[in-house]
């Protein structure tokens, strides 16, 4: 399958993710030329544990060995995991940060944060309003250009954001509900058509949030070099791209206004949003 | 090209014969990028196929694994220079090993050639002041088990590995080429006399050592994990410096055999130029060249009968049978099982 400008090609010792990948991902098309930038292999650890509690390994071009195996009923997120780990350690042709990305009107809001500061549900909750979503887990930095490039894989939600964005997203298209995973119950969300379908469009950064959960309605301006050093902080190859990584995040602090946000609910936090979003 | 890829030979013919990837389809170049990937070669292949024709996703992966390999080549090259400067106070010659070598010296196994840890060899007799010096730099001890680390000081060829804790970069401080328990005792005074300064006062070994060194570590220590790298610059080192005088050197080493098979392997995979009094194969070239293989088109490691077979040679050629045995033992107890 292929997400935004990458391809990827997942194997399985089971059958079952395979079949929740194939619904899931029925939109994305395939890699280009059929070459695969990055492979995803889920195996099992010994022969034995294909079928005697099975547990999945997550493998492929790069991986992690300190990664622990998960139960064959939690093979969606496996894959999932593996192919992020697979950006994480792999991707050299962008800028990585992580963060979502949401578009409208050609320019991109890229939030960012530590995992629960909300920017999956933010950016599924900003899609169900029109925004385009981008990504919800990485957005693409291309070096030559500082245009943003869309991964929109499918939008994992944690917890309470899934019952949050189910009422928002009424016809939305959900993964099973995967229960008692290291970080809780997760579900996938697929994308709506218009991001599948623009995921080849980048667009110009126009403003970087940085929101936090569980506080109550505030905001701030961050001067460029705690920018940095956080957008630092949440990029996986920044170092790995040496002189280029470089460039491409100066360019980035310089020209795009960064602004934190403290939100105490959904709501307030996108009220919030969109005042900014009317300043930028 | 749909049949099942199940041994890495597409790699090996790339390399050799990179022209012959013209006849690749999507599911040929998938598994080919695959393995390359898996036997961290993908970088040495992005340069030798440079400037073929190939399908436009092959080569947006390969201009990636190429960018990415002169990267790795600057930080390799700015971790020796870190060395340098925290050890010149010492006075002591430092030998580059491996890929910074390669690096280092310009040489064409150095091309796209990932590199991860810094090698060194100093002489034995000043290992503790490096380490000490090293230690004030701002590198620290990796491994955090009293008994490894007892090992590795008493019979190892290297110190414990060190990272540094700000560039989370490791450094292998060796000061021979093979463990003190293995049964060859390479000459480690005549790797310092006949090796070569670069500008900056760092050293390289003399080829034929290099040559040497890479065959004692793949034929004569390890597992043959990643051994088409290994197996690659052995080719371009002898491609690019002939093999006059290697047997005698090698035989100074007591690393007459290790050479011996490296040439032939070279030969038989890689095309490498070799003597043809040196091609006479001995009955074990056959497993040694399956093991060499032992990778399909996902990247996957096969053959796992003959890998833990290798696993336990080198273990055998590592140690004695009563220390193996005491070392198994205390190794399984901690909860150690092969791969």
């Amino acid at each position: 399958m292929r997400i935004g400008p990458v391809g990827f090609r997942v194997g399985s010792d089971w059958r079952a993710p395979i079949a929740e990948l194939e619904r899931l991902y029925a939109d994305y098309p395939v890699p280009e030329g059929g070459i695969p930038d990055f492979n995803v292999r889920l195996f099992a650890a010994r022969p034995w544990r294909r079928l005697l509690r099975p547990a999945v390994v997550l493998g492929g071009d790069f991986v992690l060995p300190e990664a622990a195996p998960l139960p064959l009923a939690q093979g969606l997120l496996a894959a999932e995991m593996a192919m992020n780990l697979q950006m994480a350690l792999g991707q050299r042709r962008y800028l990585l940060l992580h963060a979502s990305a949401v578009e409208r009107d050609g320019r991109a809001l890229l939030m960012t944060g530590l995992s629960g500061a909300g920017k999956s549900t933010l950016a599924a909750l900003l899609a169900a309003r029109g925004w385009r979503l981008m990504g919800d887990e990485f957005a693409l930095v291309d070096p030559a250009s500082g245009l943003i490039h869309a991964f929109p894989r499918l939008v994992s939600l944690k917890n309470e954001a899934i019952e949050v964005v189910r009422a928002a997203v009424p016809g939305g298209r959900f993964g099973p509900l995967i229960a008692g995973t290291p970080k809780g119950d997760i579900r996938h969300l697929v994308p709506q058509t218009q991001s599948i379908a623009r995921m080849a469009e980048p667009a110009q950064p126009a403003l970087i949030l940085f929101p936090r959960f569980g506080f109550e309605p505030a905001q701030r301006a961050l001067r460029a070099s705690e920018v940095f050093v956080r957008l630092t902080q949440a990029s996986t190859n920044y170092v790995a791209l040496g002189e280029r990584g470089f460039e491409a995040m100066v360019r980035l602090v310089r020209e795009v206004p960064a602004r934190a946000i403290d939100y105490p609910n959904a709501d307030a936090a996108l009220a919030q949003v969109e005042a900014l979003w009317g300043e930028s | 090209m749909g049949r099942v890829v199940n041994d890495a030979m597409p790699l090996v013919r790339a390399l050799r014969d990179p022209a012959s990837t013209g006849t690749l389809d999507a599911a040929g170049w998938t598994a080919l990028l695959a393995m390359a990937r898996a036997e961290q070669l993908i970088g040495t292949l992005a340069c030798r196929l440079d400037g073929l024709p190939m399908p436009a996703a092959a080569k947006r992966i390969l201009a990636e694994a190429r960018s990415s390999a002169i990267e790795q080549r600057r930080a390799a090259l700015w971790e020796a220079e870190a060395a340098r400067r925290s050890l010149v106070g010492l006075d002591c010659p430092i030998v580059l090993l491996k890929g910074t070598a390669f690096a280092a010296a310009g040489l064409t196994a150095g091309l796209g050639r990932s590199i991860g840890d810094l090698d060194i060899l100093v002489p034995r007799e000043r290992i503790a002041e490096v380490e000490a010096a090293l230690l004030a730099a701002g590198w620290e001890w990796v491994k955090p088990d009293p008994y490894d680390d007892a090992y590795y000081r008493k019979w190892m060829h290297e110190l414990p590995p060190l990272i540094h804790r700000e560039r989370d970069r490791m450094i292998d401080v060796h000061h021979t080429i093979l463990p003190l328990t293995a049964k060859p005792t390479p000459d480690a005074s005549a790797l310092f006399a006949e090796s070569a300064a670069l500008e900056n006062g760092l050293r390289v070994l003399s080829p034929n050592d290099m040559i040497v060194h890479a065959a004692a570590h793949l034929f004569a220590d390890g597992e043959l994990a990643g051994g088409l790298r290994n197996l690659w610059d052995i080719h371009c080192l002898i491609t690019e410096f002939g093999s006059d005088g290697l047997a005698a050197r090698a035989e100074r080493h007591q690393l007459g055999d290790a050479v011996a098979r490296a040439l032939r392997q070279a030969n038989d995979l890689y095309g490498t130029p070799i003597p043809e009094s040196r091609r006479t194969r001995d009955r074990a070239d056959r497993l040694y060249r399956r093991r060499l293989l032992a990778r399909d088109g996902w990247g996957r490691p096969t053959q796992r009968v003959l890998r833990f077979g290798f696993f336990v040679r080198s273990h055998w050629l590592r140690m004695p049978p009563a220390m193996l045995g005491r070392h198994l033992w205390t190794k399984w107890r901690k909860g150690h099982r092969p791969a």
